[in-house]
């Protein structure tokens, strides 16, 4: 094979970014596969531990649909990454239930190959013995405990799974957690090409649109030979220059240059963006190193408790001019009445977490923040974070009233100090999670971590 | 001397991933990223002073194909974690859009 075409049908599969116009217009150019991201973790940990996805159901049938027809009329694969946000094995089923209903709907058979990249306790627990888990940097702490405590853990596939899966016949790949560019790798390195730009060609068309110049609606076309691949965008507005290409190797990467896959890494320091005189841009020059061991990237969620928040502003200049004290003393009322009214043993700091953002003031930046002028208003929001729903709710109502009369030097008689947004004050957010792995494991055999189902749907 | 924000063509700040916070200094201008980069005023020493963080923690890169600077940093909070209040870590760039370029 001289050259493989694939197009990004969407940097995140649910955003509403998919048209089904530039999809035609790539197909044109006899594409061999369709790929989309439909995960994140720059969400946050949510997802990961509740479960749920970030986007409406309906919001990813619609662009799921556009490319499922459009993949299936063509007669080539499609693969979908990281399904329902974090790629739990629940969240490959629902994308999988999603898929069904719109093969029914248009009348088509898709064979689909469902890969599971959920872990249990008990097979990490097996790895941590072994010491299979590796630290990255900076780790947070992850010990036998952690594990145990964790909702969901997944493993984030490279392009084995997504191979076996092709080579079994799967016109449709659901796939759990997975590196976004083994979506457009996986294809190109079983046909031979280069890994290096088969695995760059992944990195800069993983978020779709967002490696033009001014991101839109479209879809990114790349056509690969041996020895470089171009790039091309199809939609309304939209352009690739030797810059914004280079440029996206930046975007949410600590380090431009060097991508840590499962089977290796990427370096992308010697490569070399030209224009073609057709707008799109050429790439060369990309390498793939091979690592000493296949690992695997861990991404695990723990419930750091639940959450009650009140939100509230502040105008008068009297209250701002004082409000570091005031916020102090205020904490201490709100500690002192748990204390008196829910119990001693609640620690403050331990069982209990209160933490108040000034917005109008240093709530963006924290500590960071350089500028000290007092604002003319500020917006409080008090969060408290404690083990049980019940508990946070109870600091929150009890923090209502501290808040709301707790008086300064310059007015005699009783004052309100903030105007609270809501009745009730206390907003239950329920249950949060943190992120409790930058690790990877090193698994006994590549296949180990991934489940594969194959089903026929529509 | 000029403002980084009135040289670049984007200053941005992200997570890249959930414990790392990535800044970004780009240009449309090779000869404007010329003179940023000749000027030396970006480093890592600059970094550390306005964030406050220690000097051996930022990791910096010139990038002359992309015309862009990059520094990373541990996040000091890790993403979604108690006292966190930027999740996308995407509005702590303020500081750099400062900086005096001669």
């Amino acid at each position: 094979m001289e050259e493989i075409r694939f197009i990004a049908g969407s940097g995140g599969l649910g955003g509403g970014k998919v048209l089904a116009e530039p999809v035609e217009e790539a197909l044109r150019h006899n594409l061999h596969f369709i790929a989309a991201d439909a995960g994140t973790t720059d969400a946050g940990p949510y997802s990961l531990g509740s479960g749920r996805s970030n986007y409406p159901r309906e919001a990813v049938k619609a662009d799921l649909s556009i490319l499922l027809v459009a993949a299936s009329r063509a007669g080539i694969p499609l693969l979908i990454g990281s399904s329902g946000t974090a790629g739990l094995d629940q969240h490959v089923d629902w994308v999988i239930d999603i898929a069904n209903e719109i093969a029914i709907e248009n009348n088509i058979k898709v064979r689909t190959a469902a890969v599971y990249s959920e872990q249990t306790k008990e097979y990490l627990l097996g790895l941590m013995k072994d010491k299979r888990i590796r630290a990255l940097d900076p780790a947070p702490h992850l010990d036998e405990q952690v594990i145990r405590d964790t909702e969901h853990v997944v493993g984030m596939m490279g392009v084995e799974p997504l191979q076996r899966a092709i080579e079994g016949g799967a016109q449709l790949v659901i796939g759990g957690r997975c590196s976004d560019a083994a979506l457009y790798a996986a294809i190109p390195i079983m046909k031979g090409f280069p890994e290096g730009l088969a695995w760059h060609a992944g990195k800069v068309m993983e978020c779709g649109t967002q490696v033009c110049v001014k991101a839109g609606r479209g879809v990114v076309y790349a056509s690969m030979s041996h020895d470089s691949f171009t790039l091309r965008v199809f939609g309304k507005n939209l352009e690739v220059s030797p810059q914004s290409v280079a440029a996206h190797s930046f975007y949410e990467n600590g380090d431009p240059y060097i991508h840590v896959e499962s089977s290796g890494s990427m370096d992308l320091e010697q490569c070399r963006y030209e224009a073609t005189n057709d707008g799109g841009v050429k790439v060369s020059g990309s390498a793939f190193t091979h690592g000493d061991a296949y690992t695997v990237k861990l991404e695990g969620a723990v419930c750091v408790g639940y959450q009650s928040v009140c939100i509230g502003g502040m105008r008068d200049p009297f209250f701002i001019r004082h409000i570091d004290i005031w916020l102090a003393e205020v904490r201490a009322n709100i500690e002192n009445s748990v204390s008196a009214i829910l119990g001693r043993h609640l620690k403050s700091g331990e069982d209990y977490h209160l933490v108040i953002h000034q917005y109008g003031r240093n709530a963006v930046m924290g500590a960071k923040e350089l500028e000290t002028t007092l604002p003319r208003e500020i917006c409080l929001v008090l969060e408290v974070t404690a083990k049980t729903q019940e508990i946070a709710t109870k600091i929150a109502e009890i923090s209502r009233q501290p808040m709301l009369h707790h008086p300064i030097p310059e007015w005699s008689g009783s004052i309100t100090s903030i105007a609270y947004l809501h009745n009730p004050v206390p907003l239950d957010r329920g249950a949060v999670y943190r992120f409790a792995y930058n690790h990877v494991a090193v698994p006994r055999t590549k296949e180990e971590m991934f489940r594969m189902k194959f089903v026929d749907i529509g | 001397m000029t403002k980084l924000s009135e040289l670049a063509s984007l200053v941005r700040s992200k997570n890249a991933g959930p414990f790392v916070l990535t800044f970004d200094v780009l240009f449309d201008d090779p000869k404007v990223y010329s003179r940023v980069k000749k000027s030396k005023v970006l480093s890592r020493q600059l970094f550390a002073s306005l964030y406050g963080v220690s000097e051996n923690t930022v990791r910096f890169f010139e990038c002359d194909n992309a015309l862009g600077f990059k520094f990373s940093i541990p996040r000091p909070i890790f993403q979604g974690d108690i006292g966190d209040s930027d999740q996308h870590g995407g509005q702590q760039y303020v500081p750099l859009m400062e900086v005096e370029i001669p």
